[in-house]
């Protein structure tokens, strides 16, 4: 990287690109990506038929469905997301990326990351927040490597031989900090082991922190740098600048600006606040605004070159994610109308939209960007395009039966649910009716993920032997002027010119996710109207706490909500509509976010003990025609009694009022009340050796759900 | 609702400050040409000077 000329000021100076990052970011890419849709595939299996879980607990419905989300959005988009800004962030500024050991530490440690995930997940550690479950020290490993990733992102901004900041890097740019923010003030958690910790917020706040950075991670980890590869990547592979720069410019200016205040729209018809609710709706509605312009963008790059799009698979792979993108990108907004919410929430509808996103605009992008990258990285042409080809269309068959099929579920089910005859009187009063009838769809969404598992493996392949058939030549040498003086103002030194931009951009975008995060969060950390107790709601006693924990480690939010809508047939279903103080004591939340089995927020005192003991062996032993797995290992394996005064003093100092006496005896109090329930099922014909078992604390907890407000005179 | 009258005016002020912000960056000239960036960046192979081997860089 010596100099030769000096030129205008700036001196001619040779270097090379860090292309070895990108292939080993391409390679984990690759290998994830399986991985993720194995999982999706199996997980879908199992909801058209339980059994696929074969009776192991690691692999259960409630284990698995995070591994799940974590591998294919962190793994496998994460890894291409990092390959494609690395490959275009170089040459785009022309200069080397900022550290090469640092782009080793960020790749080995993602990969870290990633294999952390998969060996805790499945043995039930999760912090049971949706897309956030990974524990606090992964939750610190994360924040630590995606530092390591700004600072070399960064410096190579610093170190750039090109003074104009192409849009995609603006998109990277909000990228990294967003994503940076989200993710800390969203992991805020109290350790209370190792591998356990409790999120700081409760209930209301915690389900719109939550949503805060669920929403958001849809829109910065999977849309705004997908967007910035976008902007490099098609008209560079049409060869043909892109539509409209104005365009772009307006596009991501909007678009950081909006994206930020939508997460309420998760939250509609709960206890959160209307207004907040109404916000997140408008903001919602007018993010079709910068989608479509970005889509429209993208797809008018393509005039002139759609001749190759029939043959160039880079090509027709951006043409159908851009389409996607717009059919997301329309029906999201769509699904934020709190009348449409009020139809399509907790149904199948939502899983359905979010994989036109993922599979349609996320995985189609990424096979583009790989068909685009891996020839050059490699020396060599494209192995097949007749499995590309084939690639492509089993691709899309296989995406449209999972969406369809989830329209059809998710729309027929939600009817149902709210039917009522002539005199007022639910026409399916019986969950399970609901289910069976959508169980057929299931088959369909599973084999349609399955044609979508199969395309990616053709194209694994079909990279795999495009790069044996080339070779990793050396690295090309470049030349090009370092950034000169004299366009420079009234003497700024160059230094501060060049660090000036990406500062600006970065405080800039910061400022734009800070207005929507201050007007959503603050009031739900500051306003009393969001913590006002309800004297009848009491905090868990320490059995139920043990119950809760169990509850959580088996991801049954992820199939039962925990908050009834305040809507005719819902309360005619479950019970009375809740309240935002029955939440106060719930670190984390567990509202969920789709109903596969029924609400549970007014399940408590509902049935007998001996009802859930029998449910949780067989559901099918009480509930004819379920689709809910065994959970036969609660009934062998014994109950943790040890750590529950830790996990007390941690509520504790989360605000929870427990004395010190009851904390002090909180053992000997879990003992005494899971005695009481032991005497219970032991007169029903249950032997004593039930006592110690995880099965009891977990009774405790359903029975105690909902019941303070639930069964009580008080109104709010 | 009481936080109302805290909220708005903070949203307000970061709000006039982004916008600010905006019309600022555009003054100062990074949106003058919006033409040959999209052009620019299409042209990047031209750079290329040789290939050699890793170590003789």
């Amino acid at each position: 990287m010596n100099s030769a000329v000096t030129h205008r000021g700036g001196k001619l100076e040779r270097f090379s690109y860090d292309d070895k990052i990108v292939r080993l970011f391409i390679i984990a890419t690759v290998i994830w990506g399986v991985v993720a849709m194995l999982l999706g595939v199996t997980i879908a299996f199992q909801l058209a038929d339980w059994h696929v879980n074969f009776g192991l607990k690691w692999l259960t419905f409630g284990r698995l469905r995070p591994l799940h989300t974590n591998a294919a959005i962190f793994a496998f988009c994460g890894n291409a997301i990092f390959a494609g800004i690395y490959y275009s962030h170089q040459r785009l500024l022309k200069a080397r990326l900022f550290n090469d050991m640092l782009s080793k530490i960020h790749f080995w440690g993602w990969q870290l990351i990633i294999v952390l995930a998969a060996v805790t997940l499945p043995f039930g550690i999760t912090t049971g927040k949706e897309y956030a479950e990974l524990e606090w020290p992964i939750d610190i490993l994360i924040t630590v490597i995606w530092v390591v990733f700004a600072v070399n992102f960064f410096g190579t901004i610093i170190r750039r031989r090109e003074r104009h900041i192409y849009v995609a890097i603006w998109f990277y740019i909000a990228t990294i900090i967003t994503v940076a923010v989200l993710h800390i003030i969203n992991s805020l958690e109290i350790p209370v082991s190792m591998t356990k910790s409790y999120s700081i917020y409760a209930g209301v706040q915690d389900a719109l922190v939550q949503w805060w950075y669920g929403h958001n991670a849809v829109a910065f980890f999977l849309t705004t740098p997908f967007l910035g590869l976008m902007y490099y990547f098609v008209p560079k592979a049409a060869n043909r600048p892109v539509y409209s720069y104005r365009l772009s410019i307006i596009h991501f200016w909007s678009l950081v600006f909006i994206y930020i205040w939508a997460g309420p729209h998760h939250l509609l018809y709960t206890t959160l606040p209307e207004w907040v609710q109404t916000l997140g709706m408008v903001f919602s509605i007018a993010l079709w605004m910068p989608s479509w312009g970005g889509m429209i963008n993208g797809l008018l790059t393509l005039r002139g070159v759609w001749d190759k799009v029939r043959t160039d698979p880079v090509l027709k792979f951006m043409a159908l994610a851009l389409t996607f993108y717009g059919m997301s990108t329309f029906e999201g907004p769509l699904l934020s109308i709190k009348s449409v919410s009020a139809i399509a929430h907790f149904t199948d509808w939502i899983p359905g939209h979010v994989h036109a996103g993922t599979i349609g605009w996320n995985y189609l992008l990424i096979a583009a960007i790989l068909y685009y990258m891996v020839p050059r990285l490699w020396n060599s042409k494209i192995y097949s395009l007749r499995l590309a080809n084939i690639q492509f269309w089993t691709a899309t068959i296989g995406l449209v039966l999972y969406i369809v099929s989830m329209w059809i579920a998710g729309i027929t089910q939600s009817l149902m649910w709210r039917a009522m005859d002539a005199s007022g009187k639910l026409v399916y009063p019986n969950f399970i009716e609901t289910v069976i009838k959508i169980v057929p769809m299931y088959w369909v969404r599973a084999i349609g993920g399955t044609l979508v598992l199969t395309s990616l493996i053709i194209m694994v392949y079909n990279l795999y032997k495009t790069a044996k058939t080339g070779s990793i030549s050396s690295e090309p040498v470049l030349e090009a002027y370092a950034l000169d003086d004299s366009s420079l103002e009234h003497g700024a030194s160059a230094h501060r010119k060049l660090e000036g931009w990406p500062m600006i951009f970065s405080v800039l975008s910061l400022l734009a996710i800070l207005v929507g995060s201050a007007i959503e969060i603050v009031p739900a950390v500051l306003s009393k109207s969001f913590i006002v107790k309800m004297d009848v709601v009491k905090p868990y006693t320490p059995l139920e706490l043990i119950g809760r924990d169990i509850y959580i480690r088996e991801g049954c939010y992820l199939c039962h909500s925990q908050t009834v809508r305040p809507m005719a047939h819902e309360v005619l279903r479950y019970g009375k509509a809740s309240e935002a103080a029955e939440f106060v004591y719930d670190h984390p939340f567990q509202w969920g976010s789709k109903r596969t089995g029924p609400d549970l927020a007014r399940v408590g005192q509902k049935y007998p003990n001996m009802w859930h003991y029998r449910h949780m062996y067989d559901p099918r032993e009480v509930t004819a025609g379920s689709i809910m797995p065994n959970y036969k290992w609660l009934f062998t394996d014994k109950a943790d009694y040890q750590s529950i005064m830790k996990k007390m003093n941690v509520m504790k100092t989360l605000g929870v009022p427990y004395t010190q006496e009851e904390i002090a005896g909180s053992f000997a109090a879990a003992k005494a009340q899971a005695e009481i329930i032991k005497d219970d099922l032991v007169a029903a014909g249950v032997p004593a050796a039930i006592l110690d078992k995880e099965i009891i604390p977990l009774i405790a907890y359903l029975q105690r759900i909902g019941v303070d407000y639930g069964k009580s005179e008080a109104q709010q | 609702m009481e936080i109302m009258p805290f909220l708005i005016p903070i949203a307000l002020i970061i709000a006039a400050f982004f916008i600010g912000g905006f019309i600022w960056m555009t003054k100062k000239g990074q949106y003058d040409d919006l033409e040959t960036p999209r052009h620019r960046m299409l042209l990047e192979e031209d750079i290329k000077v040789t290939h050699t081997k890793e170590g003789e860089l």
